[in-house]
This record gives structure tokens, C-alpha cells and sequence, in this order.
């Protein structure tokens, strides 16, 4: 007993066999039993032992168990059957799950359910409802388009150089046909060329579509990641206004008087807009209803900028077959065109603006302009004046052709190359375009009246004197001529300047306008038209934009001009001046970037193929043996008699040096497209509405504040709400919330926008009148604090502060703005006046809470607010969104016992903490 | 040739027509037709005002001119000539109407004009196009062709026209 007493061990268990552990089992039962006995009697001392022996009977029991299993286990290692209990086991859930079959079953309602309404795999989502996360189907997709979209580029680049190649085997005969072939065999000559003709125009137009679908391909990112949204600022007034097309018809379009924006104003906008692009697309909606094909007008709006990007990259073929006979260049030039990041900014899928269809317009009139030029044909001055009117429709840029087709008339004039050719051009396109243009209500009369215009008047008159002038020298002897000459245009001249300087003081015709004088001097606009100058596309270009924007092209381009000069026809006077004058603008200003891409992709196409026809085409130079020249021609053909004749040759005629130049043009290539690529996925194609973010996880993140809360205005204010806010959002409240607006981004109107300045730069006493005059109902803030958005207004704030001061300087100070020592802060230094303005009221209005006490951050402009945050008296808080990128606030209406807002607002405080007080002071007991 | 003479007749001062038609007029030649003549001779007529100093020159550069104009015109030029000296003169007289009672109606006054002055240059265009002389410029543009763009070109023109006279 004192032996068991102690207690049993598993480990010495096992050694033991089974009989002993039988007799081991008997003894601690039979202690078990005494000591149960002694605890009925309760005389025994060691009753606890109980525990002990009961788990010692267990573990003997437990390896006596084992052991047998054990031993079975032996025994019926080869059997057929093994008992159930020495089977494996799979976990009790899985021995208890339905079978296939039957977990597969469903009910005759739930499998009609689904074949009737099966789940939609994926769904274009209405452009108001939330996307918050991308469909799992449309990244698969996108990731398929990517790679297909490189695949297109690759297989084009191939194409090209196949035809390139093509074109050498065959081709090269017939442009320049060496006269030692043409008398040898003149017949199979001809055959291969026409042969060869045939292949290569087929080739092209392949190219060609190939290069339209690549350039449309390329724009659409943004809809495959988001879903088709419109982008930023002026899309979605264009959208509202085709839908107002659409729904209402032409005539009542051209007589719309809209009075949902400009508040109290209303804006005649029929009258006051480029309608170019909405009849576009209206006309292409209804285009497609007459076909049967039921389309959105949206889905127009959104895909019609990359629809156009196709025309543009053959309009720019076109161009530029005209400069120069080699159709490489054409296709490399409508390549360029069409995946380029400066055209491409502005005109990727959703980016419903006027520049998506304008550059087309663009760069076709230009090729009807040079065509026009070089046949002298009365027709095609014809249509280039009807595409001029085109673009009028739809461009303020017009003006850069009004510009430019004079000028290359001048230069033309000063290098003496007047032709009748240029008359017939020149004055056709003039008196028709002109007309065209007027025929646009916006435009009207101001093709007489400003100064812009002038010079294309100018030079129609001009040409009327050298016209008439060169009749007479056709008439008379020269003796006579030069002082007939001489007499009649110093005259002429004379009158002609008096007449200018006498209308141009006298007011008839307008003198310069503002945004004009901003392009020559810009500073100008900074100091005079601030409303201008607070545009970010209108500052002055930096120099990485260029490489960005246009890469390789950038260096190719100065190439492409000197080759121009080389030949320097009248159509390649064209390019060097379009040269200058684009380089001058875009440098002036980024937006204007836009009008240089075109020339730039032409000047380097004209580069890149004078290389390679160069390096690919170049003949070794031996005349002498007519057999070497032919073999020359076809690389695969001239291997033989190269080798023949064999003299090693050297220079830009061996293969070596050939081989180099031309891989290397391939890698250059190659890396322009993979740059496009990149470029336009990361920067130009987050449609800004919807902002996307990564997460730490390298998940991709949609911010969608603003479309949250102009849906929250949609469905919670009413129809005829007033929304003020800065103008930068007008076009969007008004497209996207359908709210009426103070002022919005036609920016007609400039005192009304400093008026909206003025009541976002003072305090609220003085805001509070502005906004009730203006009935204005609900303010609207962007602000960027709390998610380091750099857009937001405290960012543009200092715009509205110059705006305003500019109408109202005496009440409003740019200077009180900034600190003693010159700086523009927001936190516990900022000025008296900054703090007390409206905006900065509104910004960060209880943003403290959202910290902990002393901790609060404005993480945009990375400083600390102070503790106490402002306070509001004359709005309420309405609504913030998510990421608080927007707050609205509601206007309080007067208060119904007449006390100002102050007082008011001070009560409700007051109020509250003297109740706090009267809590804690003593109690004291009534007495009467 | 004569697309000078809108400029001239808008800017000439009046007085001096008076004395310097008088003078060449009888010089060139009697058998002339008139319009065509008045066409050839109004232009040169300013710059001898400029000048004053020689007027035996000037007198035998128009006289040479119009000897050249008579010799060498074809009779369907002359036609187009006679056209363009009557739009020369509704251009003048749509001006001076404009300068003396007013431009109000000034869409109308625009379309009018520009109508005389578009169709003006047109009918140049024509003119230059269908000169033999110039044949070597157009290779592409036979005379038919050229009237072909002249007729679809005036439409145009004159669409547009009608469209903004209100």
C-alpha cells in the first residue's frame, strides 16, 4: 500500500507487460475502495489521496488500452477488414457534412430564380451612384486590355518596319528609279512597282487602323479602373449642356437662358458657349438612334474625346504626307500623334472638354491649309475654311489658326514667294472662314473688331495689293514698275497704318485682350487679371513637362525642323513657323501645349523616317557596276552580289553601321511607347472626381468625397437650393448635385466671382448680409486637412483674397493675410484676420474633436492647430463627408426674437455652462 | 490686276478723283469698254496723288498698262472683269452708306459686305485660275474644274450670307 501510495507514473507504465499492470490495476482499486470506506467512516487521514489513485487507475487503464490496440493493430495489419474502431478518421465535421449530391441540391424556385436573374458579373455604374470598389471583373479586365494594348503597340512597330523593309524591297524602285535599271529592264520594273504599290497602300490602311484603335485604346484606363466618369471641372457643364441638347432640341440649345448658375444673374448660355462639341455629340446620339443602336448620351460624352484621338492620328497622316514623300513618315507621325502624353491629357476617355475634338479639328484644317496651298485650289480652300468654322464652333483656340495661316502667308510674302497659288488659298479660306466664324453667336462680330484678327485681315488686303501689283509687272516694262512700285506702296502702306491707328484709338476695333497680353508678358496676368492667372493651366510651362508630355519627341523635333529647312517648300515654311509659334506658346502656358504636340509628332516623324530611309535605303555608292546597285536595293537579294563584286564596305553603306542606327531608333521607339504607357496610366488617367489612393497593402483605394456629397445635396436639399462655393466647383454642383450655383467655372462674370471672394476672405458679420442677399442656402468647402489633399481651398485661398481685392480694396487686404514676417499660415500664428474669415472658419470647424485635445493636425500643410478651434455663429454644420474633403454648411435663417447671430449663438454657449455653474454651486434652501 | 481697286476707292480721298480720271481717260484709248477701263485706270490713279512730281511717267505706265490689258485680254476675262468692277462698286456704296448713316443694322451691313468682297476674291480666284499665262502654277486645276470650285465655293459663301443677315 505504501508502496502504490505514491503516485503512478505513465512513463513507467509502458515498459511494464500486462500482467503486471492487471495486478497493478487490483491494488489501486482495492486502495480506492478502503479509502472510500475510511471516508464513510471518516476516520482515515489521507482522504485526499482519493484524487490521486482514481487518476492512476485512469492512466494504467489507458495504457493497458493502448497496449491492446496496439497488439490488434498487429494482428490485423494485412487483413481484408479492419474493425471500425482501428480505421482512420477524418474530423467529426467532415464525417458529418451533406455529400456532394446532396448539398448541390436546390428548390424548383431558387433555380428558376436563377436562370431568370442570374448575377451580374459586372455593372456600368450610374456616374452618381458610389463606386467605392472597383469589380474584381473589371481588373481582370484591364489587366487584359493592358496586355493586349502592348501587344497592339509591339505588333505595329513590327508592321511598320515590315512595310519599311517592304518598301525597300519593292518600292524603292519605283520612287527613285536609278537610270541603269530602268534602261536594263523597264517592264519587270514596272510590274514589282505596281505590285509593290498595291501591297503597301493595303499595309498602310491596316497600320493606320491599327494606330486609330491603339490611340483609342490607350485613353481608356479610367473607365476599365473606375467606371465611365466624367472628369474634373468643364466636362461636366459640357455634359449638362449636351443633355439639355439632347432633351430639348437645337433651337431652344441656341436660346438657352440658363438660371440655375450665375445666381442671381443667370448666364445666356446658348450664347455664351463654343457649341461645337455638344452638337458633336448630339449628332452622333442621334446618329446612332437612327441606326437602332440605343446609346447613353453619357457614354458618348465619355468615349467621344478617344473616338476623336483616332481621327486626329490620320489627320496627322495626312499632314504629314504632305511635307515629305516618304508614307513612313505619315505613319510614324499619326503613331505619335496618337499615344502621346500631350495630347493625351487632354483627351483620355471622360475628358469631355473642347480640346477632344478641337485638335482634330486642328491638325485636319492645317492639312486642308497646306493642301489648299500647294494645288491652289479654290475647293480645298473651300473646306478648310468650312473645318476653320468647324473649330471656331468648338475652341476658343481658333485663334492660334487665325494666327498662324497669316503668319505663314507673311513669312511666304518676305521670302518672296508670293504665288497665284497663295492668293487663291489665302483669300478663299479668309473671306469664307471668316464668314463662317461670325456665324457663331459667342464669336460674332469679333472677327472685325479685335485686334487678334487683324493681322489675317491684313494680310487679305496685302495680298489684294500684290496681286494687283503683280498684274502690272506683267503689264509694263521694269524701268517703270520700280518707281511705280515704290510710289504705290509707300502710299499704301501709309494710308493703311493711319487708318489702323486712327480705329484702334478711336475704339472701333477693341485693342488687345487681356488673356492676349498674358501670353507675351506673363506676369502680366498676375498683376492685372488675377481670375486668370489663379488657373493652374494658365501658368507658365516647367521644363520637366516637356519631356514628360512628349519624351523622345522633344529632342527629335529641332531635327525634324532643320530637315524642313533643308528643303524649306512653301509647306515646310508651315512647319518651321507652326515650330516657333507652338514652342513660344506652350512655354507660355502648359495648356497650350496642346497645339504644340501636333507640329512636334510631325517634325519628329519627318526626323525619325529621314533616319532610317537613310540608314535602311542609303545604296553603296559604286555607279560603275549597274549588277552591284540593283542588288543593292533588296537586302536579302543584295547579299549575293554584294558578296559577288565583294569589296568590304564601310561607313553608313555597311551592314554593321546600318544594323546599330536602326536597332537602336527601335529601342528608342520602344521605350517612347513603353513611357506613353506609363504616363498616361499614372497620371492622366485618375479622373479627379474619383480620387484613387493606395493602400499600405499596395490595394488600390477610391476616395469618393465629392460625388458622396453632392449626392448628399441631390437627395437632401431642396431643388432650388443655393449653393455658394468657390467657382472651381460650380460646373459640378450644377452637373453633378443639379443645384443652382453662385458662380461656376465660365468666368464671365468677374465681380461676381470677387463677391463670393469677399464673403469667403471676411468675417462672418460681414459675410452673413453677402450670403443673404444672394440667398445663398448651403456653403460648400473642399478641404484637404485631413487626408493631405493638396486642392482644397485654403490652398486657393489666396486666390479668392487677390480676387476680391481687386474689386474691393479697401475692405479686403491681401497683406493681413500673412504673418509680420511674410508667411501664409494656418495654425495658431496665423493672422487675426485669416482666423476670423469665413473659409478658414469653415475648414477646420470642429476638426479638433477628431483628435485627441492638443493634437490636432492639418496634415496638408503639416502644423499643429491650435487648441480651441473656431466657432460658427451665422452657419450650421450640414454635412462632411467621409474623408472630410468636403464640408457643407447651412445657413441659419435670422432669429425668430431678432437677436443677431452673435448673441444668439452666444446664448446657446452661455447658456449651457451657466447651467454647469448653478450644478456645482452650494445649494441653498428657499426661504420665503 | 484688279483686286487693288476696293482699297483704293475706300481710301482715296474724294477730291482727287475728279482730276486724275479726267487725265488718263482720254489718253489710252476711244474704243474701250467702260468698266473694264474705270477697273484699270481708278488704281493707279492714287499713287500719282502721293507723288505729284511726275506725272509723264505715270501717264505712260497706265497708258501701257491698258494698251496691255486691251491686247492681251480674252472676251470671257473681260466679262469676269466687268463683274468684278460692279461688286467693287456695291462694295463702295455699302461702305459709304456705312460711314454715313450708320452701321445699326450691323449684321446686315457685315453679310452684305463680305458677300461683294467674298465674291470679289472668288471671281479673282477664277480669273487668275483660268489666265493662260498662269497655267504652269495649277497643274491640277482645269478651267472647268475651276468653275466647278467657283460655283460650290459661292454657294457657301452665300448660305453663310444669308444666314447671318438676320
Amino acid at each position: 500500500m505504501s508502496k502504490s501510495s505514491s503516485k503512478v507514473k505513465a512513463g513507467q507504465l509502458w515498459s511494464k507487460n500486462k500482467d503486471e499492470l492487471t495486478k497493478q490495476l487490483g491494488e489501486l482499486k482495492t486502495e480506492l475502495g478502503q479509502l472510500r470506506i475510511q471516508k464513510i467512516v471518516s476516520s482515515g487521514t489521507k482522504l485526499t489521496k482519493i484524487h490521486d489513485i482514481r487518476k492512476s487507475i485512469a492512466r494504467v487503464l489507458t495504457v493497458i488500452n493502448a497496449k491492446q490496440r496496439a497488439q490488434l493493430r498487429l494482428f490485423y495489419k494485412n487483413k481484408k477488414y479492419i474493425p471500425l474502431d482501428l480505421r482512420a478518421k477524418q474530423t467529426r465535421a467532415i464525417r458529418r457534412r451533406l455529400s456532394k449530391e446532396d448539398a448541390s441540391r436546390v428548390l424548383e424556385k431558387t433555380k428558376k430564380r436563377q436562370t431568370h436573374f442570374p448575377q451580374r458579373k459586372f455593372a456600368v455604374k450610374a456616374h452618381l451612384r458610389k463606386a467605392k470598389y472597383p469589380c474584381r471583373f473589371g481588373s481582370k479586365l484591364q489587366t487584359v486590355l493592358s496586355r493586349c494594348r502592348c501587344k497592339l503597340l509591339l505588333l505595329l512597330l513590327h508592321l511598320f518596319l515590315d512595310s519599311k523593309l517592304h518598301e525597300l524591297n519593292l518600292g524603292e524602285r519605283h520612287h527613285h528609279p536609278p537610270k541603269a535599271t530602268m534602261s536594263a529592264d523597264p517592264l519587270q520594273a514596272l510590274a514589282s512597282a505596281g505590285k509593290g504599290k498595291s501591297t503597301r497602300s493595303v499595309l498602310r490602311v491596316i497600320i493606320l487602323a491599327l494606330i486609330a484603335g491603339a490611340a483609342v485604346a490607350s485613353r481608356l484606363f479610367s473607365v476599365i479602373r473606375t467606371c465611365p466618369v466624367l472628369y474634373w471641372f468643364d466636362p461636366w457643364f459640357n455634359f449638362r449642356a449636351t443633355k439639355y441638347l439632347v432633351a430639348n432640341g437645337f433651337y431652344n440649345f441656341w436660346d438657352w437662358f440658363d438660371d440655375r448658375t450665375w445666381h442671381p444673374l443667370g448666364r445666356v448660355t446658348g450664347g455664351t458657349l463654343y457649341p461645337g462639341l455638344m452638337v458633336t455629340s448630339g449628332v452622333i446620339y442621334h446618329a446612332l438612334r437612327a441606326l437602332t443602336i440605343p446609346v447613353d448620351i453619357r457614354n458618348i460624352c465619355v468615349l467621344l474625346a478617344p473616338a476623336f484621338s483616332g481621327l486626329t492620328a490620320i489627320a496627322a497622316y495626312l499632314l504629314t504626307n504632305e511635307m515629305t514623300p516618304s508614307s513612313s513618315a505619315g505613319l510614324l507621325a499619326a503613331l505619335f500623334m496618337g499615344i502621346t502624353p500631350g495630347y493625351i491629357s487632354r483627351s483620355v476617355a471622360g475628358s469631355y472638354d473642347n480640346e477632344a475634338i478641337a485638335i482634330f479639328l486642328l491638325v485636319f484644317t492645317f492639312f486642308l491649309w497646306i493642301k489648299a496651298l500647294k494645288q491652289g485650289s479654290m475647293l480645298w480652300g473651300a473646306l478648310c475654311a468650312l473645318f476653320y468654322g468647324y473649330m471656331v464652333a468648338s475652341w476658343g483656340g481658333y485663334a492660334f489658326i487665325t494666327c498662324l495661316l497669316p503668319l505663314h502667308a507673311f513669312v511666304l510674302i518676305c521670302m518672296g514667294r508670293y504665288s497665284t497659288r497663295l492668293y487663291v488659298a489665302y483669300t478663299t479660306w479668309y473671306a469664307l472662314g471668316t464668314l463662317a466664324s461670325m456665324q457663331i453667336p459667342f464669336v460674332g462680330f469679333l472677327p472685325v473688331k479685335t485686334s487678334e484678327h487683324m493681322p489675317a485681315l491684313g494680310i487679305f488686303g496685302f495680298l489684294q495689293l500684290l496681286a494687283f501689283l503683280d498684274y502690272i509687272r506683267s503689264a509694263i516694262p521694269s524701268r517703270q514698275f520700280q518707281t511705280f512700285l515704290w510710289l504705290f506702296a509707300g502710299g499704301t502702306f501709309g494710308v493703311g497704318l493711319l487708318g489702323l491707328v486712327i480705329a484702334t484709338s478711336a475704339g472701333i476695333i477693341a485693342p488687345w485682350g487681356g488673356r492676349f497680353y498674358s501670353l507675351w508678358d506673363t506676369s502680366y496676368a498676375k498683376i492685372h487679371i488675377p481670375i486668370i492667372a489663379s488657373v493652374s493651366e494658365h501658368q507658365p510651362t516647367a521644363w520637366p513637362a516637356f519631356f514628360f508630355d512628349l519624351n523622345m519627341l522633344i529632342w527629335l523635333f529641332p531635327v525634324g525642323v532643320y530637315l524642313c529647312f533643308q528643303q524649306l517648300a512653301d509647306e515646310h515654311v508651315f512647319i518651321v513657323v507652326y515650330a516657333l509659334f507652338g514652342s513660344y506658346f506652350a512655354g507660355v502656358m502648359v495648356r497650350l501645349m496642346l497645339t504644340l504636340t501636333p507640329v512636334v509628332c510631325v517634325a519628329a516623324a519627318i526626323a525619325v523616317s529621314t533616319l532610317l530611309d537613310t540608314y535602311l535605303n542609303r545604296k553603296s555608292p559604286k555607279p560603275e557596276d549597274s549588277q552591284t546597285v540593283e542588288g543593292a536595293e533588296g537586302k536579302k537579294a543584295s547579299k549575293s552580289g554584294l558578296k559577288a563584286t565583294s569589296k568590304p564596305v564601310v561607313g553608313v553603306y555597311g551592314l554593321w553601321g546600318k544594323g546599330m542606327v536602326v536597332s537602336a531608333l527601335a529601342v528608342y521607339l520602344l521605350l517612347f511607347v513603353l513611357h506613353c504607357t506609363w504616363v498616361t496610366s499614372n497620371a492622366y488617367s485618375s479622373p479627379s472626381v474619383v480620387l484613387a489612393s493606395r493602400m499600405p497593402d499596395g490595394s488600390q483605394h477610391i476616395i469618393d468625397d465629392y460625388r458622396e456629397a453632392y449626392q448628399w445635396l441631390r437627395q437632401n436639399t431642396r431643388e432650388d437650393a443655393k449653393i455658394m462655393s468657390w467657382w472651381d466647383y460650380g460646373y459640378q454642383i450644377g452637373g453633378m448635385a443639379d443645384r443652382p450655383t453662385l458662380v461656376d467655372n465660365n468666368t464671365w462674370n468677374n465681380t461676381h466671382i470677387a463677391t463670393v471672394g469677399k464673403a469667403m476672405s471676411s468675417s462672418e458679420e460681414v459675410s452673413y448680409p453677402i450670403m443673404r442677399q444672394h440667398e445663398v442656402d448651403y456653403v460648400l468647402v473642399v478641404f484637404g486637412g485631413l487626408l493631405g489633399y493638396s486642392g482644397d481651398d485654403i490652398n486657393k485661398f489666396l486666390w479668392m483674397v487677390r480676387i476680391a481685392e481687386g474689386i474691393w480694396p479697401d475692405e479686403i487686404s491681401e497683406r493681413s493675410f500673412f504673418t509680420p514676417r511674410g508667411e501664409y499660415r494656418v495654425d495658431g500664428e496665423a493672422t487675426e484676420t485669416m482666423k476670423n474669415s469665413l473659409m478658414y472658419k469653415m475648414s477646420y470647424y470642429n476638426y479638433n474633436n477628431l483628435f485627441p485635445a492638443g493634437q490636432a493636425v492639418d496634415r496638408m500643410r503639416n502644423v499643429r492647430l491650435p487648441d480651441v478651434g473656431p466657432t460658427l455663429s451665422t452657419l450650421e454644420e450640414a454635412f462632411t463627408s467621409e474623408n472630410w474633403i468636403i464640408r457643407i454648411y447651412k445657413v441659419k435663417d435670422l432669429d425668430n426674437i431678432g437677436r443677431d447671430h452673435m448673441s444668439a449663438a452666444a446664448f446657446d454657449r452661455g447658456h449651457k455652462k451657466k447651467k454647469v455653474m448653478k450644478k456645482r454651486g452650494p445649494r441653498v434652501l428657499r426661504v420665503d | 490686276m484688279a483686286p487693288k481697286q476696293r482699297n483704293t476707292t475706300a481710301a482715296a480721298p474724294p477730291p482727287a478723283t475728279s482730276t486724275s480720271t479726267s487725265t488718263p481717260t482720254p489718253s489710252t484709248s476711244s474704243s474701250q469698254p467702260t468698266t473694264a477701263a474705270a477697273a484699270a485706270t481708278t488704281a493707279p490713279s492714287k499713287p500719282r496723288l502721293t507723288a505729284g512730281g511726275q506725272p509723264q511717267t505715270l501717264d505712260r505706265i497706265v497708258a501701257n498698262v491698258a494698251a496691255h490689258y486691251l491686247d492681251t485680254t480674252p472676251q470671257r476675262t473681260k466679262l469676269l472683269d466687268a463683274f468684278m468692277a460692279f461688286l467693287v462698286a456695291a462694295g463702295a456704296l455699302q461702305f459709304l452708306y456705312c460711314v454715313l448713316a450708320g452701321n445699326y443694322p450691323f449684321n446686315a451691313f457685315l453679310s452684305g459686305f463680305s458677300a461683294t468682297v467674298g465674291q470679289f476674291v472668288l471671281t479673282a480666284s477664277l480669273r487668275i485660275q483660268t489666265t493662260e499665262a498662269n497655267k504652269s502654277d495649277f497643274p491640277n486645276v482645269s478651267p472647268e474644274r475651276a468653275f466647278a470650285d467657283y460655283v460650290v465655293c459661292s454657294l457657301i459663301l452665300h448660305f453663310f450670307c444669308v444666314n447671318f443677315i438676320n
